[in-house]
């Protein structure tokens, strides 16, 4: 038996060590990134054997044709649920200013703050079932909590009160994801980052606007903003990159995606897709499509990140 | 004199200045803490209410603190569904998750930040480059070999395709760069082989990031939703989230019973938040560590 070198035992231990891991990543990662980038160019029900269509899925998904003299999408349910996603993310800045808002009030060392910020963190560590089926319960039209209140309150003033069809109506449906996802999102993860964040910016600083005679407001948009800046667009970048992907379980738990499909978001569309219409193709088609946009968020982040935050130089 | 006085006045105005603002933030503090507890006092609420006492509306009242408190919802919540089922479930799948990925992702970090062989970086850029890649992208082809390798409907299905992930390598391995590596010198003149070195010197040291990916991968594990949804279709494989929709489910024609669903919800809630509670630094420290290397 010949003896090893030094290096190639540890050449081989370093396999070794890698190969568990490796295989699985291999087997449910990178294989399967190749495989659904064929899918995508096959039409396939699971049950035949997959047809190649080269671009079809592709036009399908975000081309147009001409119709009496008009141009009209190949697939309006796409640009709908596109819409629909977009929609939803409108309420990103509103989430990322409440947790900001949060994070400057929980930044204080005061008596049972932790208490309160667990209070905060409560529905981030609560399964997303159990949230989407209380909010169904207090957005209820009949016998919902919010209704209650809407009529009470009319009943108080002398005038009779209608409910709002929370999660019944085109117009209300959105709005009221929209509102159950801020009370989630604005005590969470993001709050605990902004918090690291504000806890990093240097006392000094804020000494110094002091004897300058700065009072909080400018402190906070002289020092504080600027020096949190690669925080936040680091949260900014995140919340796109997950709105682009959200939305489903809502829509199962909650809405079915309806009323006239107004919550169907693209995570919806391609669950949908794949398993209530066994299109796996066209689901890969879609899958690839919000890749594609999260890949161009990713390179955005790289290429002006550094350009628009402050970074520090301490 | 005159100076005194106006100083002990000033000191007044700044203390009292203080105090105005500590209330201030009180003020604030109690609001947010309102709007978030509000919602889970009224889950709580709904839970101890009997089926006709929940649909209270009738009186146009909002009832608060049930009258009579209706602690059946607790007991009924097992039988309606099997519940219990789903428990162990999920305690299994979330086990032998979070085992098999702390585990693989360790190994595979430790060669990845310490052993030295060809291919290394390039495969750690793979590793990497698909950490930005959408779930549904993978979750696809995955579903398909599922069904190629007839796991649909096993506990296989839940647990194995779960294990693998570039992102518990990537964050334990983040971590086993920052240790130094004196101790590792040292052990290797003493003889330590690298399988000794992985398992006396670097894990020992990583207890806070070993506890950090733990909880993480628990957490995520545990309210998966989307790829349980997918891969089961009887009951008896369901898990905690999967179970709370095929309950809600059974109402699809009807109002729901909504003091069982709220029990329901509660009792799935429970061991997520002691664990929480238990291990709050663990959670802050993960997430700060995943932020700050974005």
């Amino acid at each position: 038996m010949t003896k090893l070198k030094s290096s190639e035992k540890e050449a081989i231990a370093g396999y070794l060590f890698i190969l568990p891991n490796f295989l699985g990543f291999a087997i449910f990662t990178l294989v399967p990134v190749i495989l659904s980038f064929l899918l995508s160019f096959v039409s396939w029900d699971m049950l035949s054997a997959p047809k190649f269509i080269g671009l079809a899925n592709f036009i399908n998904l975000v081309g147009f044709h001409k119709e009496a003299g008009l141009f009209v999408a190949n697939d309006p349910l796409f640009w709908k649920c596109l819409g629909n996603t977009l929609y939803l993310m409108m309420i990103i800045p509103i989430e990322i200013m409440a947790s900001l808002g949060l994070a400057l009030i929980v930044n204080h060392k005061i008596k049972g703050i932790n208490l309160f910020k667990t209070i905060y963190f409560l529905p981030t560590i609560t399964n997303g079932v159990a949230i989407c089926l209380l909010w169904a319960w207090i957005y209820n039209f009949d016998f919902g909590l919010l209704n209650n209140i809407i009529i009470k309150f009319g009943n108080l003033l002398g005038v009779h009160l209608q409910g709002i069809p929370w999660l019944t109506s085109t117009a209300w449906a959105k709005p009221s994801l929209m509102m159950m996802g801020l009370w989630i999102m604005m005590g969470g993860y993001n709050m605990i980052l902004f918090l690291a964040a504000l806890q990093g910016v240097p006392r000094e600083l804020y000494e110094a606007a002091e004897i300058d005679g700065a009072g909080s407001w400018e402190r906070f948009w002289a020092i504080t903003w600027p020096m949190i800046s690669p925080t936040t667009f680091f949260i900014a970048v995140m919340a796109v990159i997950g709105g682009f992907q959200g939305g489903f379980m809502q829509a199962y738990i909650m809405t079915g995606g309806g009323p006239d499909r107004s919550t169907t978001t693209l995570e919806y569309l391609i669950y949908n897709h794949l398993y209530s219409w066994q299109h796996v193709g066209y689901a890969a088609g879609i899958a690839w499509f919000v890749f594609i946009i999260v890949f161009l968020v990713t390179l955005f982040n790289w290429r002006f990140g550094g350009k628009l935050v402050q970074y520090s130089h301490y | 004199m005159r100076d005194e006085k106006l100083l002990a006045k000033k000191v007044k105005n700044v203390r009292q200045k203080k105090a105005l603002k500590t209330s201030l933030i009180y003020v604030f503090l109690v609001l947010g803490g309102v709007t978030m507890i509000l919602p889970f006092l009224w889950m709580v609420s709904t839970s101890l209410k009997s089926y006709n006492s929940v649909f209270i509306f009738n009186i146009k009242d909002i009832q608060w603190l049930p009258n009579p408190v209706y602690w059946k919802n607790y007991i009924d919540v097992w039988n309606v569904v099997p519940f219990a089922r789903f428990y162990v479930n999920s305690i299994f799948v979330c086990v032998a998750v979070t085992f098999g990925q702390v585990a693989t992702s360790a190994f595979a970090a430790y060669a990845f930040a310490r052993l030295r062989f060809p291919g290394r970086d390039k495969l750690f850029f793979a590793y990497l480059a698909t950490m930005m890649i959408p779930g549904s992208v993978t979750m696809i082809p995955v579903f398909a070999l599922m069904r190629t390798f007839g796991w649909i409907d096993s506990y296989k299905a839940l647990i194995i395709p779960s294990i693998f992930t570039a992102y518990g390598t990537f964050l334990l391995r983040q971590f086993f760069m920052t240790l130094p590596r004196d101790l590792e010198d040292a052990a290797k003149i003493d003889g330590c082989s690298l399988w000794g070195i992985f398992w006396r010197v670097i894990l020992p040291l990583s207890n806070t990031a070993l506890a950090t990916l733990t909880i993480f991968v628990s957490l995520g594990n545990w309210v998966s939703f989307m790829w349980p949804l997918l891969v089961t279709n009887s009951i008896e494989k369901r898990t905690l989230p999967i179970g709370l929709a095929y309950f809600q489910e059974l109402y699809q024609y009807a109002q729901p019973d909504w003091g069982l669903l709220m029990a329901g919800s509660l009792i799935t809630m429970v061991p997520i938040i002691i664990v929480f509670l238990f291990n709050q630094r663990f959670f802050i420290e993960g997430i700060k560590l995943t932020g700050m290397k974005g």
